[in-house]
């Protein structure tokens, strides 16, 4: 084990894959020279030239689309959207092709690429950069998409991504990149279509991924100290393939349950959730499924107006009170 | 990078073989007689509902598609649009298995997934029909940057409407490839209309193959209707493309029906429809052929039943292919397998229901 931070972990991934396939190369905007918007590709354009780490001009249909072309015919691409935002510049590619070419051609053509791209507010970005959209992407069979919420998952997610033969959304966090955490020194792939119990706990279970699930295992440790609450926290880490089991066995054990997203409400990850526990555990449910998400307004630029609006953990904290206050009237 | 605006010159044929010659522009009228008559067998056939969904067809592209075809080599990479089955055909798939999948049956060439706009082939490297308008040309790109990255000789053809030539994707994959130097002709079918919209109501720079000095890449355009002018046009296209110079090449046909099989075309007056079938490219070079002392009557009708025969026998090989049973429903969603695929038919429940109504 070795303590690496979130970008640091990725970075490490890619740079073992490269080292690893000759057929593994990256492209997006600014990722060579620039090392990238947010310096997760740094030094690799000097490790493995410009053939491996390809600066592209800014055109995410084209480019994305580029890489799905070149993934048929057999190369393992690693596209970086410079934001999860730029990725709707190439929805049409992603959606209607990444996705759709290996079952609209009758399993003859694979699509093993990946797209590496950063979501989440908070950092007085506006509206047209702090958006959690990855919902379009989890939405679409044919495509997979992983959220790693810590650095050895961000490193393991990452090299199952690039070794998948399918096109996998790998979403990244503006506010993970710099969080640490001990990373295996070893190349093990997690499973992607599985979630991670990262804390077991009896009372009430948090269902989260990305940033609020590191969100989620603070909330269960201030929970523990002040309130004496011991929650289970669940880690999605895969928003498609859904891992609806884990996320059921828990609710039946705990028999209640509040979601963290850092989408908007309506529609979002934790209706999804919330729909899955009402399917698989109706009769183990002592209070209704709480859902805390980002107020449904496009993200202001002024710091409370942006603060008010983001998900916290002491919106998390409350949310688990009420939740608790009404199991308790029920029992 | 200088930029012709005219066709590129002829092919000067090996004055030494001229029976070789003369085969292929015998071969040319046989894939332009095969074509037309498999599409307007697979009208027939969407007419009498054995064939769902769109159906677009190459009536009118016939000459585009021989020259093409023929000026590809096996290695070559063909990516297509939706009004494929022509290229389909000509690029040595089986009529039975393009009928077949416009059937939606097994022996399809996608296996049924795909239907009329949808084919694909890797054996013969068609690289497959797209129902997006221009969804393909990023995609061939990529492919063109795959051959550069590993070295390799082969190139790719992109096949795209005129109306394709409006859409950002066109824009950002020229710029791409010119700028990476990648091994790939952009051929622009032209054949005036998108779905009744003219070329001149859409695009300020209606002479599309100019397009390409924005991005210092040749460029020609060609008489559509000849399969010799389009067979010399992509020989020169490709020539440069392999040696990482990409084309744009615009090819200039008529669009003999609708936009698709269920399309009257009323937006056309008389006129112009009467001016088309005048046209009529298969019909034209039959009469060229002929003066040349190639084609015989009996020569036209002999290859006129024989390209009968082969559609009908497709036609009736797609009907006996079974239908792709529905336990084959969730093979081909990932071709990596990882757990919790949803593997659900709508009306069941996502966790068992219990017998009693008491949970276990």
């Amino acid at each position: 084990m070795t303590v690496r931070s979130y970008r640091e972990a990725l970075h490490d991934a890619l740079r073992t894959e490269l080292r690893r396939d000759e057929s593994v190369f990256l492209l997006g905007e600014e990722i060579g020279r620039f090392e990238g918007s947010y310096k997760i590709t740094a030094g690799l354009l000097d490790e493995f030239g410009p053939k491996r780490v390809r600066d592209t001009p800014i055109a995410e249909e084209g480019f994305t689309g580029a890489a799905v072309g070149a993934a048929m015919l057999g190369l393992r691409p690693v596209v970086e959207i410079m934001t999860i935002n730029f990725s709707l510049l190439a929805l049409d590619q992603i959606v209607n092709h990444a996705a759709k070419v290996y079952g609209m051609f009758g399993g003859q053509a694979r699509v093993p690429m990946v797209i590496r791209t950063p979501g989440g507010g908070g950092q007085q970005l506006g509206a047209t950069h702090s958006q959690n959209v990855e919902l379009y992407y989890a939405f679409v069979p044919g495509m997979k998409v992983v959220a790693p919420s810590d650095p050895a998952d961000a490193k393991a997610l990452l090299l199952a991504a690039i070794r998948d033969d399918d096109p996998v959304l790998v979403l990244e966090n503006l506010a993970l990149y710099n969080t640490r955490g001990e990373v295996p020194d070893h190349d093990e792939p997690a499973p992607i279509g599985t979630a991670r119990i990262t804390r077991t706990g009896t009372d009430i279970t948090l269902v989260a991924y990305s940033r609020m699930a590191a969100v989620a295992l603070q909330v269960a440790e201030r929970l523990a100290e002040t309130d004496g609450i011991d929650a289970e926290v669940v880690d999605l880490r895969s928003l498609r393939p859904l891992d609806r089991d884990t996320v059921v066995a828990s609710v039946r054990k705990t028999n209640c349950a509040v979601v963290l997203e850092d989408d908007w409400l309506t529609y979002g990850i934790g209706a999804e959730v919330a729909a899955t526990i009402s399917d698989g555990a109706f009769d183990w449910l002592d209070a209704p499924v709480r859902r805390v998400a980002m107020a449904e307004v496009p993200l202001p630029y002024a710091k409370p107006l942006e603060t008010a609006a983001l998900p916290s953990a002491d919106d998390a904290i409350a949310a688990v009170r009420q939740t608790l206050d009404a199991v308790a009237r029920r029992r | 990078m200088p930029t012709s605006t005219s066709a590129p010159r002829r092919r000067r044929r090996p004055p030494t073989n001229p029976a070789a010659d003369d085969a292929q522009l015998l071969a040319f009228y046989r894939q332009m007689v095969l074509v037309r008559r498999f599409e307007e067998r697979a009208a027939r056939a969407y007419t009498e509902a054995r064939i769902g969904g769109y159906c677009h067809l190459n009536l009118g592209e016939e000459a585009t598609v021989a020259g093409l075809a023929a000026a590809l080599d096996p290695t070559d990479y063909l990516f297509a649009t939706y009004r494929e089955h022509g290229y389909a055909l000509a690029r040595g798939i089986a009529p039975e298995r393009v009928m077949a999948e416009l059937y939606g049956r097994t022996d399809g060439v996608s296996g049924g997934w795909g239907g009329s706009m949808h084919m694909f082939d890797a054996d013969t490297r068609f690289m497959g029909g797209y129902g997006i308008v221009g969804g393909q040309v990023p995609l061939a790109t990529g492919a063109a940057l795959a051959i550069e990255y590993r070295g390799g000789g082969e190139a790719v053809v992109c096949l795209l409407g005129d109306g394709t030539t409006n859409i950002g994707a066109f824009h950002e994959s020229l710029n791409l490839a010119a700028l990476w130097h990648l091994p790939i002709v952009y051929v622009i079918v032209n054949n005036g209309l998108g779905m009744g919209t003219t070329v001149e109501q859409a695009s300020a720079e209606p002479e599309l193959h100019r397009r390409a000095a924005a991005y210092r890449m040749d460029s020609a355009r060609v008489d559509g209707n000849d399969p010799t002018a389009v067979y010399d046009a992509v020989r020169t296209a490709l020539a440069g493309a392999r040696a990482g110079r990409p084309y744009l090449l615009e090819t200039v046909s008529g669009r003999l029906k609708g936009h698709s099989v269920v399309d009257p075309a009323k937006y056309r007056s008389r006129a112009e429809a009467a001016a088309l079938a005048a046209a009529d490219p298969v019909a034209a070079y039959a009469v060229r052929l002929h003066g040349a002392g190639l084609l015989t009557d009996e020569l036209i009708a002999e290859i006129d039943a024989d390209a009968t025969a082969t559609v009908a026998a497709a036609a009736d090989f797609a009907e006996h292919s079974p239908h792709p049973d529905v336990s084959t429903l969730f093979d081909h969603t990932y071709a990596t397998p990882v757990p919790n695929d949803a593997r659900r038919l709508p009306g069941e429940p996502l966790f068992p229901v219990p017998a009693n109504g008491v949970p276990a």
